[in-house]
């Protein structure tokens, strides 16, 4: 089949690369740009280890069609912090044991994220409506939600922290 | 001793950074240039002869580079010395669905998969088995024919008296019990990718829990030395038992990689995980029980039937473990046991979280709620009046040197409120107790040598740098996590100093790989051992130094120091350099052998069970059931877990969750459901596991016994809980609703029709006391 010339946006940077038409977001950034944080694990979208956002929204990118996400700036577990960084999320995964294995972290990482940016103050039952999505077979959830509750007491800190607005 | 520093302390692991910027490498994030892509031909027939494969079709592809069928692996294998009865592609039969028929290396996925639909092979369909007592009675056509009547192994054992201890018991029950096939379902799919080498070498990564007899079986299938052959684990997402055997894609990766003389990866589909298998067996239990008024167990027999599916794999050490641990929990002084492990036209069983244990606990823990309820007992106490006194041996010959199940009832009941609530909530609303155990690995290996079960090398050089080499694997239990910090501990120094390099045969010494629960208590005292003689070194140096004894000596906090003279005090850097002027190169090695006095009796199948240490649970599951529904919903679940000593607690908490967690899911809704010997739900969607909304709050609670020869007293916690949490779960259900459920997973389905039957027979009482006025 003929491969169409696409550019994508992935964690800021513009890249371009030729692709049949079928390809699939999670194979794209795996196989053409070298992006293997997110991972397969499943064959019928329902495991969350391939979560992506694109434009802020968690989608599957097992699932998502990579030439119809050219417009989309999409973030993958690689994007989350720079380079030689950890967000708060990211120490607070680690620290409390949010990771075993790690396979499913990326996936996640990038719910949680999704989830703490529309609402930096999730209650226990938003936060696990909000990973349903994901499956983990090590951990048992307990410490991934310890872990965002970690990082929801930084992000709490850190607005306490913050000085008043001006002009409030 | 001095007080401790790093052990006992929370620690991120080690590879956590890697692992939440997705930077970690995994089997199939591997790729090099020029490299194929491998897949595998899988069989349509559940039993089948092959007559022919013709391969020329797909040969004729460009893209196809190479080709392999059952006459490029002819060398059978298998986990276990007894069982070497498979073949990485089938050489004359095929056994399940889904076997390994032929495999095609090609330079894309697409390619390799048209040259699957071009390989022509012709079946002739045999008589296949799928009920495992059926495949018992088979007269011919057996799966294997030098296994009659397809039945892999069977034992029997008997300790005590059963005839005079079921004579002393005042109640008896007899029951059958059934548990479902269950899969690891961990979350990475397997992937081997193998590199041959221009010079005729191999290096094979791998998503294995033990790369050591994944080398082994390389070399026999391949006909290569081991000393040609590389294998390095990746990180390893995920194991639970389903990556402790060679799985048939590490053997026909390299086996490809040979013949097209280049690198090939495959990469298992889920459905192929699936197949690949070797989960936790079908179990019937028909088990007989009795205790005394007073509520001590005076006897228990159990005759076992495992449906082993296909092939040996860890099969005849999975119905051992079914034995010899099934009354080795509590002082029981007469058992019998009657185990059989079935060959049936499945894809094999092997080895699971609990190995062994699981199904066999679910219906004693479960029997035993139900003889305390005839004895007008608590089941709390009940397990209380029946509790081992360590250190002691058990009837069969298990050597106990630490026990912390009292504390662990203690703090379960405690916790749950099972005082308050036990009998007393209301209807559909209950509380279950039940406990389990496990082993700190095997104190007998699989294959029989007296080397030493694992090694860990330190070498320390000139730049301060501590490099811990280990062949224990990694597989997200906290194993390189664990070697840093008892490294640290012991020299004294931040963990972030210690450098790790872990399963990779050509550069660390074996190990015998992650299963059985074996790497902490084993390795752990390897690296312990290393680190110490690495440490006397460094003392002795510092020790002519200072003109001291080195017994004044203490290391600590990046320094050496005298304990009893703040003023002698050296960095650790300065130290090293000291030694090395005084030793040259400070390389050490630790290893660990199993104590003789661990390793068992000596009856046939003595040898497995026995381990030089055993874990504790106890756990209190409180449950709500929808009467009108069936649906059973887990409110919650305590555990307490005795690890001997928590290394790192937040690994023993996420081991411990992880093991309830687990065990919740083959409780309430894991099953691999079977169609004529076909999987009718071999995906995440339909096979499954629990997701947050069915996961509910799991406490875990810590207990050290701290066992004398455990590494700073610790023994396993990554897989003795997962047992306690079917039982716990089945007894809050009888609490709740009384009902008994038998039969794993507990559907609502189940729930509903044993509530209507109770409802039934509780009518035709009723009516026929009626009648009698």
């Amino acid at each position: 089949m003929t491969k169409e010339l696409i550019q994508l946006r992935v964690n800021g940077e513009t890249r371009e690369v030729a692709v049949p038409p079928y390809k699939l977001l999670l194979d794209v950034l795996r196989e053409d740009l070298g992006l293997t944080g997110s991972k397969r694990g499943c064959d019928d979208s329902s495991c969350g280890s391939c979560a992506v956002l694109a434009d802020g929204v968690p989608i599957l990118a097992c699932v998502a069609i990579a030439s119809c996400y050219q417009d989309a700036g999409i973030t993958t577990v690689e994007g989350i912090a720079p380079p030689g960084e950890l967000t708060p999320l990211q120490e607070s995964y680690a620290a409390a044991g949010g990771s075993q294995c790690g396979f499913c972290s990326p996936g996640f990482l990038i719910s949680i994220k999704a989830l703490l940016e529309r609402n930096p103050n999730p209650s226990d039952e938003e936060i696990r409506v909000a990973l349903s999505s994901n499956l983990c077979r090590c951990t048992g959830y307990m410490q991934i939600y310890e872990s965002v509750k970690r990082a929801m007491a930084h992000g709490a800190a850190r607005v306490a922290a913050a000085p008043a607005p001006v002009g409030r | 001793m001095a007080p401790l520093s790093i052990i006992g302390k929370p620690l991120a692991m080690t590879d956590s950074p890697a692992k939440v910027t997705g930077f970690g490498k995994y089997a199939d994030d591997l790729s090099v240039p020029g490299m194929l892509v491998g897949k595998i031909l899988h069989s349509p027939h559940a039993h089948a002869r092959i007559r022919s494969i013709q391969a020329a079709k797909a040969l004729a592809m460009p893209e196809v580079k190479a080709v392999a069928t059952g006459q490029d692996t002819r060398i059978p294998y298998g986990i276990l010395p007894i069982g070497h009865d498979e073949r990485a592609l089938a050489l004359d039969k095929v056994r399940y669905i889904g076997d390994n028929v032929a495999a095609v290396a090609a330079t894309t996925e697409q390619a390799a998969e048209r040259a699957l639909d071009l390989l022509e092979v012709d079946y002739e369909v045999l008589p296949a088995w799928f009920d495992p007592l059926e495949s018992m009675k088979a007269a011919a056509a057996w799966i294997h024919d030098e296994k009659p009547n397809n039945i892999e192994k069977e034992y029997h054992h008997e300790f005590g008296d059963l005839a005079k201890g079921f004579g002393e018991a005042a109640f008896v029950r007899e029951e059958r019990y059934f548990a479902g096939e269950v899969n690891h379902a961990a979350m990475e799919p397997h992937a081997t990718l193998a590199l041959w080498e221009p010079d005729g070498r191999l290096t094979v990564h791998s998503s294995t829990q033990v790369p050591y007899y994944l080398h082994r079986t390389i070399a026999e299938v391949c006909e290569m030395p081991m000393s040609r052959i590389r294998v390095i684990k990746p990180l390893v997402g995920g194991g639970f038992g389903g990556k402790s055997e060679v799985i048939p894609l590490e053997v026909i990766a390299p086996v490809l990689a040979v013949k097209a003389k280049r690198p090939v990866k495959i990469t298992y589909t889920r459905e192929e995980v699936f197949l690949a298998h070797r989960g936790r067996p079908i179990t019937i239990v028909e088990l007989k029980m009795g205790i005394t008024r007073e509520g001590k167990i005076s006897a228990v027999a159990a005759r076992v039937v495992q449906d082993g599916g296909a092939y040996c794999g860890y099969g005849p050490v999975t119905v051992l473990y079914s034995g010899a641990l099934l009354g080795a929990i509590y002082d029981i002084s007469n058992v019998r046991y009657d185990g059989f492990r079935v060959l049936t036209n499945k894809p094999a069983c092997g080895a699971m979280r609990g190995h062994g244990t699981v199904n066999v606990r679910f219906a004693f823990e479960s029997m035993l709620d139900a003889l305390a309820c005839d004895a007008g007992l608590d089941p709390a106490e009940v397990r209380r009046r029946n509790l081992l006194k360590a250190p002691c041996i058990t009837v069969n010959g298990l050597r106990v040197t630490s026990y912390g199940l009292p504390e662990c009832i203690e703090k379960v009941v405690e916790r749950s409120g099972w005082a308050q609530k036990k009998g007393q909530l209301p209807k559909g609303r209950g509380i279950g107790v039940a406990c389990s155990h496990y082993v700190s690995g095997a104190a007998n290996p699989i294959i029989r040598s007296n080397m030493p079960h694992t090694t860990v090398n330190i070498k320390v050089d000139r730049d301060a740098a501590v490099t811990v080499y280990t062949g224990a694997s990694e597989i997200g239990q906290g194993s390189d996590t664990m070697h840093v910090q008892i490294a640290a501990e012991i020299l004294g120094i931040r963990p972030g100093r210690v450098h790790l390099v872990a399963a990779d045969t050509e550069l660390t010494p074996v190990d015998l790989g992650s299963y059985s629960s074996r790497v902490t208590f084993m390795a752990g005292n390897a690296c312990l051992a290393a680190a110490q003689k690495i440490r006397d070194q460094i003392f002795a140096a510092v020790a002519k130094k200072f003109g001291c004894d080195a017994a004044r000596l203490e290391a600590r906090d990046d320094s050496i120091f005298a304990k009893d003279d703040p003023r002698l005090r050296i960095g650790f850097d300065d130290a090293v350099v000291l030694a090395i002027d005084f030793h040259g190169a400070l390389v050490a090695q630790g290893s660990y052998t199993p104590p003789e006095e661990s390793r068992g009796g000596k009856h046939k199948g003595a040898g497995v069970g026995p381990s030089p240490s055993y874990s504790y649970s106890a756990q209190v599951a409180e449950v709500s059931v929808d009467t009108e529904t069936g649906q059973v919903t887990v409110e919650r679940i305590v555990a307490a877990h005795d690890c001997g000593k928590a290394l790192n607690p937040v690994t023993v908490d996420g081991q411990v969750i992880g093991s309830v967690y687990m065990g919740l899911g083959q409780a309430v809704q894991e099953e691999m459901v079977w169609e004529n010997g076909r999987l009718m739900n071999p995906s995440l969607l339909e096979y499954r596991i629990p997701s947050t909304l069915e996961t509910p709050l799991i406490e875990s609670i810590i207990v050290e016994s701290e066992d004398p020869e455990g590494p700073f007293g610790a023994k396993e916690a990554g897989e003795g809980s997962l047992a306690a949490t079917i039982p716990a779960v089945a007894n809050a259900i009888y609490d709740a609703v009384g009902v008994r459920l038998n039969t794993l997973p507990i559907t609502p389905e189940k729930v509903l029709a044993a509530l209507r039957e109770k409802e039934k027979q509780e009518r035709a009482r009723n009516g026929a006391k009626g009648g009698a006025r």
